[in-house]
């Protein structure tokens, strides 16, 4: 009961505020000086609507997401993997600690964006390309929390297992694993999105579609109306992501999470 | 699954001149100084000695968690080298897998074994029921109270069929009203399911209550002050004037070797 009353609060401020930031920028763009360059959200929103119908470049704006969306969630996963194997290694294993943590540190923090000459160089511009770029925005995160995650599994938890005679290989599956679940999709979550932030970096690269691709267009052709309309459906789009990882989450991890 | 019957007079844990000692590169320490000790099949020991003695230590060597510098720890005919599941700990922060349910934490050492699933599931539900956990199989170990806790501890270990149960303070963070329920809880269990039982504690109370035999430590480095046998009947009463008795020697003993 309380709960819902909660949440009823939390719904009204969140529609204010975004009502509050509608409204100042229709101001500013109907009022000051700032309506010469920049479109009021009317005529975004008049673009994003006729954008369902008519093709923008090939496609619809439905089209262009699915296509982003592909490409997030191919190198996302792919990277996940990595990042998951990786970071318990060098949480578990103090050779793979040694051999990978420099290397890691070192490669951590290039953005994406710097990658793409070198990847159009090894892998063109196909698809490839865009998955890895997608995956180089994803893969720190994960590592990272996976790594920290192995780090803090508590050794009384191994040294139980091992008293209740549980092989390493059990151990691993069945008492390191889990425990660095909770660890691990927190850095699914942060890497989610900053997987999807790199669609833009990753759409740079010879594409014809996309939410990314839409941006880079309408900056070529100056059409900030187009712009914006790629913005804000990345913007709606990476939050509804983050959503859907929470709940995910809240599902995975249920005996993380302490009542009250 | 029911082992009936009292000390059989069989030794299965045998400590041998055991000591250990910590050598780091600053000091060495040593805990533990030329303790031999012996327990029955199914004898209910109980070691008792002030709160910062080696205690811990002595459970981590049976287990096989950690080992003697000097002399030999043996349990049922072979001697200790590692951990394995012919010894069942029970702990006192509980190390249950916060990941498992109940049902997941108590079937977790038969799964290691490779048991099949329908076996596993009805063995712990066994020990779930005996220590009064029926209904919570599906629940995790953050919806438990510390009590509840203890005896899916408890059932955990049962589950394993070990030989000898070692028991690391697991009442110590216990309010006090929740420990008499859990000593009278872990009587009944043991009177039911016979094990050979090494308990550690600093609570006198609880020593006169659940032990054949208290052995009194000394503080580091620890050794063998005294034993002292009790034999009284079961279920013991707290305020029994023989049970206070003993309660007092021990204590005074115990202060003794401080």
């Amino acid at each position: 009961m309380k709960k819902k009353k909660f949440d009823l609060e939390r719904t009204l401020y969140a529609v204010l505020a975004i009502g509050c930031f509608f409204l100042l920028w229709w101001f500013l763009t109907t009022f000051t000086a700032v309506k010469e360059t920049t479109p009021g959200p009317v005529a975004v929103l008049k673009l994003l609507g006729e954008s369902f119908f008519k093709p923008i470049g090939g496609k619809v704006i439905t089209g262009h997401l699915l296509t982003s969306l592909r490409r997030v969630l191919v190198g996302f996963s792919v990277a996940t993997l990595i990042g998951i194997i990786l970071g318990i290694a060098m949480g578990t294993s103090r050779w793979a600690e040694a051999i990978i943590k420099p290397i890691f540190e070192l490669l951590r923090p290039i953005p994406p964006i710097a990658w793409i000459s070198l990847v159009i160089l090894f892998f063109g511009i196909g698809e490839t390309s865009k998955y890895i770029l997608c995956g180089i925005g994803a893969f720190t995160n994960v590592t990272l929390n996976a790594y920290t995650g192995a780090q803090n599994v508590d050794p009384e938890l191994i040294g139980c297992a091992r008293m209740l005679g549980t092989s390493e290989r059990d151990i691993f599956f069945r008492v390191i694993l889990p425990s660095c679940t909770p660890q691990i999709f927190a850095g699914m979550q942060v890497a989610l999105s900053t997987s999807w932030m790199a669609v833009l970096a990753a759409e740079m690269v010879g594409a014809q579609e996309g939410c990314g691709w839409m941006i880079q267009r309408g900056s070529d052709t100056l059409n900030i109306t187009l712009v914006m309309v790629g913005m804000i459906v990345i913007g709606i789009v990476g939050m509804l992501l983050a959503a859907l990882m929470r709940t995910i989450e809240r599902r995975l991890c249920s005996w993380n999470i302490m009542e009250e | 699954m029911e082992h009936h019957g009292g000390v059989t007079g069989k030794n299965i844990i045998s400590l041998q001149n055991v000591s250990k000692t910590y050598i780091s590169e600053h000091k060495t320490n040593e805990v533990v100084r030329d303790v031999s000790l012996d327990v029955q099949e199914n004898e209910f020991v109980v070691l008792f000695g002030p709160g910062q003695c080696g205690k811990t230590t002595m459970i981590n060597l049976i287990a096989g968690l950690q080992l003697p510098t000097e002399g030999k720890v043996i349990v049922d005919g072979k001697e200790v080298t590692a951990p394995g599941p012919d010894r069942g700990v029970v702990y006192q922060t509980t190390a249950l897998f916060p990941f498992c349910t109940v049902m997941g934490n108590v079937e977790f050492g038969p799964k290691s074994q490779g048991m099949k699933k329908e076996e596993r599931r009805k063995k712990a539900q066994y020990f779930i029921d005996l220590v009064g956990l029926t209904g919570f199989e599906k629940s995790f170990p953050n919806r438990l109270s510390g009590g509840m806790r203890q005896r899916v501890g408890i059932a955990r270990a049962y589950a394993n069929d070990p030989k000898v149960m070692l028991m690391d303070e697991p009442f110590g963070h216990l309010d006090a009203q929740t420990r008499y329920m859990m000593e009278e809880e872990l009587e009944k269990i043991w009177e039911k399911e016979k094990r050979t039982v090494v308990f550690v504690t600093n609570n006198s109370e609880e020593a006169v209550y659940l032990a054949d035999r208290i052995i009194i430590l000394t503080n580091t480095p620890t050794h063998i002050k005294h034993e002292v046998r009790v034999d009284l009947p079961r279920p013991r009463q707290y305020s029994d004037p023989e049970f206070l008795k003993i309660r007092r020697e021990i204590e005074e003993i115990c202060d003794d070797t401080l």
